[in-house]
């Protein structure tokens, strides 16, 4: 029971003594604001980036043809969003955070604020994405379809084109939130006591490796391993209108 | 019903191979620890002319920082001197400083050498040479700021550099909502310098190097230290051997002048 001794010797070491565990609940919080407000604002702007662009690869040549400002205005659009998804997803998410925190919100103090910012916005052109790839993957019949019922373009976005795309949709957006948990575990470097970097101060404290790596990484897996079966149970759900 | 059984499963499996990872992790040093005291060294002492493995975090001027690609600072060179006596060749690994004593420990480095002070806790992990300098945990703030000695910190933001022991200190006498940890020094200084804390405490010779380098944002160091402390070379415990060679080759490198040669030469 040598090895049992050990374990217990160093769990109370890493988590019991100078209530270290609270660190990891700490951290494990902030880990989940950070992801959930980062989320929100993804969806938020990742929906107007991809409408914008969905519009112009859609109507942009209908559009050129008639002119006149609207066309002008959506070309501009469409550019600026194509300039910001190429500079995000062109970039490291932590090379974002640090610019983020030490340049643009150079006199904002709450690093959780700047974290959760940095990820929205990283996150907004995968959610973008997302959404274009959604719309644009419904068949161009549809859409015509819709047209020759006397819908115009809004109109048959929201009543034809929208609910056949969320089933593709959700599975993704829900992939990017997994995909967002894990990457906001670079979040300390910005000085925000994340679930890793709570693992870390443990680490600096004990200098042991292996039990706050092994109960950080386990969390993260519980919580993904939980998200991952809500999917499935949405998948199945979505998958039911297809009878 | 069936899915949320899948789950729990995997979750259960999960927590098993963490336990028996655990175990091998807890059996493997089994046959090799000498209880305290014991000391014959069963890890093998680098052979000579094999490789001193020390690992560092470069980004700690003037005792570890990087010149070009080449690592230079107080500490580089000690450890090239021991290497030297010991005739081994010195590798350097930059890694992160809180990495460094686990890495020791896992015999993944032969020494840690990081401007690293002796604490209670981190001798539980690893073994000390004897001390090669002295370092002083310093205060840095703006022109002009309402701290003015080490009893002002109450109250204020502190910035540091994780898991150092102006860190370590801080957190503990001014309780951790109040100290914010940065990955480098630098990365501190910078957060001072745009307002996100108030003050940063760090070791004093990279303090210096940090204001002299910022010298348009009106920086300075306190005059009254926050702490003093002690810099050794982290070592396995299982390698008294090593422990015994870098403690003897400290000695006659200290009488022959080269350490004190060494510091002068950065610290001016």
């Amino acid at each position: 029971m040598n090895w049992f001794d050990k374990f217990c010797n160093d769990f109370t070491l890493n988590f019991i003594e100078g209530d270290r565990w609270k660190w990891i609940l700490e951290g494990l919080g902030n880990t989940i604001i950070i992801t959930i407000f980062a989320l929100i604002i993804g969806v938020l702007l990742g929906i107007i980036i991809a409408a914008v662009r969905s519009t112009y690869d859609k109507n942009g040549a209908d559009m050129k043809k008639r002119g006149g400002p609207a066309y002008v205005f959506l070309k501009i659009g469409n550019t600026l969003c194509n300039l910001y998804l190429t500079v995000v997803r062109g970039t490291p998410s932590v090379v974002q955070l640090l610019i983020m925190y030490f340049i643009i919100l150079v006199n904002v103090t709450n690093g959780v604020f700047v974290a959760i910012i940095a990820f929205g916005l990283n996150s907004a052109a995968y959610v973008a994405e997302i959404f274009r790839g959604g719309i644009m993957s419904i068949d161009e019949g549809q859409f015509e379809a819709g047209r020759s019922l006397g819908f115009n373009y809004l109109q048959t976005m929201f009543h034809i084109i929208l609910p056949q795309a969320i089933k593709v949709i959700l599975p993704s957006l829900f992939n990017e939130f997994i995909t967002l948990i894990k990457e906001t575990a670079v979040a300390g470097y910005v000085g925000v006591m994340d679930l890793t970097k709570a693992g870390d101060k443990i680490r600096g404290r004990t200098f042991s490796a292996f039990m706050p790596l092994i109960a950080v990484a386990l969390i993260y897996l519980g919580i993904v391993v939980l998200l991952t079966q809500l999917l499935k149970q949405l998948e199945k759900r979505l998958r039911k209108s297809e009878r | 019903m069936k899915k949320k059984l899948t789950a729990i499963i995997t979750l259960l499996v999960v927590a098993a191979m963490a336990i028996a990872l655990t175990a091998c992790g807890g059996s493997k040093p089994a046959p090799a620890p000498t209880p305290a005291g014991s000391g014959s060294g069963s890890a093998p002492a680098p052979a000579a002319g094999g490789k001193l493995v020390m690992a560092t975090n470069a980004e700690f001027p003037p005792y570890e920082f990087k010149e070009g690609d080449d690592f230079a600072g107080i500490d580089v060179e000690i450890a090239g001197a021991i290497a030297n006596k010991l005739g081994l060749e010195l590798e350097i690994k930059d890694v992160e400083f809180g990495s460094i004593i686990g890495g020791v420990q896992s015999g993944k480095f032969d020494m840690g050498m990081a401007g690293m002070t002796v604490t209670e806790e981190r001798l539980q992990s690893v073994s000390f040479s004897t001390s090669y300098a002295t370092g002083i945990q310093s205060i840095i703030v703006k022109e002009g700021s309402d701290i003015a000695s080490p009893d002002d910190l109450a109250g204020h933001k502190i910035g540091v550099q994780a898991d150092t022991t102006g860190d370590i200190y801080c957190c503990d006498d001014f309780g951790d909502e109040n100290v914010t940890a940065f990955k480098t020094g630098a990365d501190a200084v910078q957060a001072l310098i745009s307002g996100k804390v108030d003050c940063v405490v760090i070791d004093n010779e990279p303090a210096k190097s940090f204001v002299a380098a910022n010298k348009d944002a009106g920086l300075k160091i306190l005059d009254t230290a926050y702490a003093e402390e002690q810099y050794a070379i982290a070592i396995n415990k299982d390698n008294t051997v090593l422990l015994d060679q870098i403690n003897a080759a400290l000695e006659e490198l200290t009488a022959d002048g080269t350490i004190p040669g060494i510091i002068a030469k950065y610290i001016g």
